[in-house]
């Protein structure tokens, strides 16, 4: 396993208790834990370059707005975009998303068109399109999953038939792990002339990934889920598809002229910004980005993915103890969801939180997923680059202090 | 606060056997709760007649506090008045804490005229759990109030 315990330094909130118990945080597939460097950055900001950006003819403005666009550069050249342009500040995943469904989809989808989805998104990749489909009359179909978890390419080229605009994937579970099929999914959109649009939140923070290799249009990213901080996040397009697109939020920052009737937008990616933009927490992001960058990736992938095996190994060993995710470790992420005999998650949460940890029960935002997994809730540990085996044998031991209290043997 | 308190045998009894799970013949009052943060849900019809409560079906899944709440509920409102039902709720609540103090307990023994429900009084330590065991309370609220 790739050793990067001496990261865990990095971060003064793995140092707290929990109930008197060493904090065992398995729940970074919701949020990330945040290091100094991030924390500090967003400090540093507000103490000595803060001011409104793109305005201000005097130094403190122009030193901020060089460390908005600064931000902006790095983010964009962490996934692979040659221009930085391309690259829109969001308040996160589910902001992106809204706004290529609004502002792409309702300008593009007529009645009859469909949105094609996949039966493993988070309902912030549902909704949305909910809604356009709504407006527009468009229909909405579904890739399902198999029986390993993974979206099955069985019919493909007839759910992506002649009539799809769009079709939106997740890059990874957020619920099973499992990776989403993007290559192939968005070779057969382009084949019909579709736009493909990617749930980036689960990808972009734990492998490797370059949106100029991808073939894709839209990809959408969380920046609290990638060590930086709540209310960040990005949308990358194409540069073509961005101008295309109208924005769905008007406001200061993202005119090029006001008339009484009529307005014209700022080039991109400015015309999606409206307002005053969270600066301080572009900064904090560009601070998580080079922090990843500094550990490399692909370390932080290997890192991931050797603990995914040491956890599924671990977990496999508790009585009682159902996985659901795909087996393959090359097609799946540090995410593991389960079930533990008649124990519901809710109460598999609060007893491991009684011993300091941390994982997420219900739905995980993924309820037509969960309806097909034929399960109403399940526990879900998530890993990043600061857990440890330890973590791991933390939760396995707390399981079986579950099992204790519910009388299984 | 230890875990055994809170998952104490009668609470596990109750969720591995829910008691008063049997559709009702006539029910005159039905309501659907549910907890969109986790998930639990509890769905109840009443048989009311002549101002009591004559019957009660529960369904619903769930943690096992929301269920096994719902279950004891069950057998503490069955055959009681509207209005012994109505005290019996502020008195569950003022226990869990939440209530508006209209049915106020002895603090001394928070739960000594609530019978099986006594066992829940643990859950008032673990915050995030007090709205499970409310739940089953809160739908039959509603269903009450809807007849």
């Amino acid at each position: 396993m790739a050793d990067l315990r001496h990261l865990r330094q990095d971060f003064p909130i793995l140092d707290r208790t929990v109930n008197g118990k060493r904090l065992v945080y398995l729940d970074s597939a919701a949020t990330t834990q945040k290091p100094r460097s991030v924390i500090e950055a967003i400090d540093h900001y507000y103490r000595t370059s803060n001011a409104n950006v793109h305005r201000g003819a005097y130094t403190l403005s122009v030193e901020a707005t060089e460390a908005y666009e600064n931000a902006r550069a790095k983010v964009a050249d962490f996934i692979g975009a040659t221009d930085s342009d391309e690259l829109v500040f969001t308040r996160g995943t589910t902001t992106g998303i809204n706004f290529v469904a609004y502002g792409w989809g309702l300008n593009h989808l007529t009645e009859g068109d469909r949105i094609v989805l996949t039966g493993m998104e988070h309902h912030s990749n549902i909704v949305p399109w909910q809604l356009v489909a709504r407006h527009t009359g468009a229909e909405l179909a579904y890739l399902p999953i198999n029986e390993d978890y993974e979206v099955s390419l069985d019919d493909l080229d007839t759910v992506v038939n002649s009539r799809t605009k769009i079709v939106a994937l997740s890059g990874m579970s957020n619920v099973t792990g499992a990776f989403g099929p993007v290559a192939a999914v968005s070779a057969a959109a382009r084949s019909v002339g579709a736009i493909t649009v990617v749930d980036a939140a689960q990808a972009v923070p734990h492998a490797p990934l370059d949106v100029a290799l991808l073939g894709v249009d839209f990809l959408a990213f969380s920046g609290h889920k990638m060590l930086g901080p709540t209310g960040t996040g990005g949308l990358w397009g194409r540069r073509d598809r961005l101008e295309e697109m109208e924005p769905t939020e008007g406001g200061g920052e993202m005119i090029s002229d006001v008339g009484l009737y009529e307005s014209t937008w700022a080039p991109i990616p400015h015309k999606f910004e409206a307002g005053t933009p969270n600066i301080a927490g572009a900064v904090g992001l560009g601070a998580a980005v080079d922090y990843l960058s500094k550990v490399g990736m692909s370390e932080v992938r290997s890192h991931e993915r050797a603990l995914t095996k040491y956890g599924i190994e671990q977990l496999s060993a508790v009585p009682h103890l159902t996985i659901h995710g795909p087996a393959d470790l090359d097609n799946r992420g540090g995410v593991i969801s389960f079930q533990l005999a008649d124990v519901h998650p809710h109460d598999i949460a609060t007893i491991l939180d009684q011993e300091g940890v941390a994982v997420r029960a219900g739905h995980h935002c993924a309820k037509p997923l969960m309806r097909s997994l034929g399960v109403p809730a399940t526990a879900r540990a998530s890993f990043y680059l600061y857990n440890t085996p330890e973590d791991v044998d933390a939760l396995v031991a707390a399981l079986h202090h579950a099992l204790e209290l519910f009388g299984v043997s | 606060m230890s875990l055994e308190e809170l998952y104490r045998e009668v609470i596990l009894d109750h969720y591995r056997n829910p008691r008063r799970r049997d559709a009702l013949a006539a029910p005159t009052a039905h309501a659907e709760g549910h907890n969109p943060l986790c998930g639990d849900e509890i769905t109840i019809d009443v048989a009311v007649s002549d101002g009591t409560l004559t019957e009660i079906a529960v369904s619903g899944q769930g943690c096992s506090i929301s269920q096994a709440s719902a279950s004891m509920m069950a057998e503490a409102v069955t055959g009681k008045t509207l209005e012994e039902v109505d005290t019996l709720t502020g008195q569950f609540k003022s226990m869990m804490g939440i209530g508006d103090g209209a049915d106020p307990i002895d603090p001394e023994r928070p739960g000594a005229t609530l019978g099986d429900l006594e066992a829940l009084q643990g859950v008032k330590k673990f915050p995030v759990r007090i709205k499970c065991a409310d739940l089953g309370w809160t739908t039959l609220e509603e269903a009450l109030s809807s007849d």
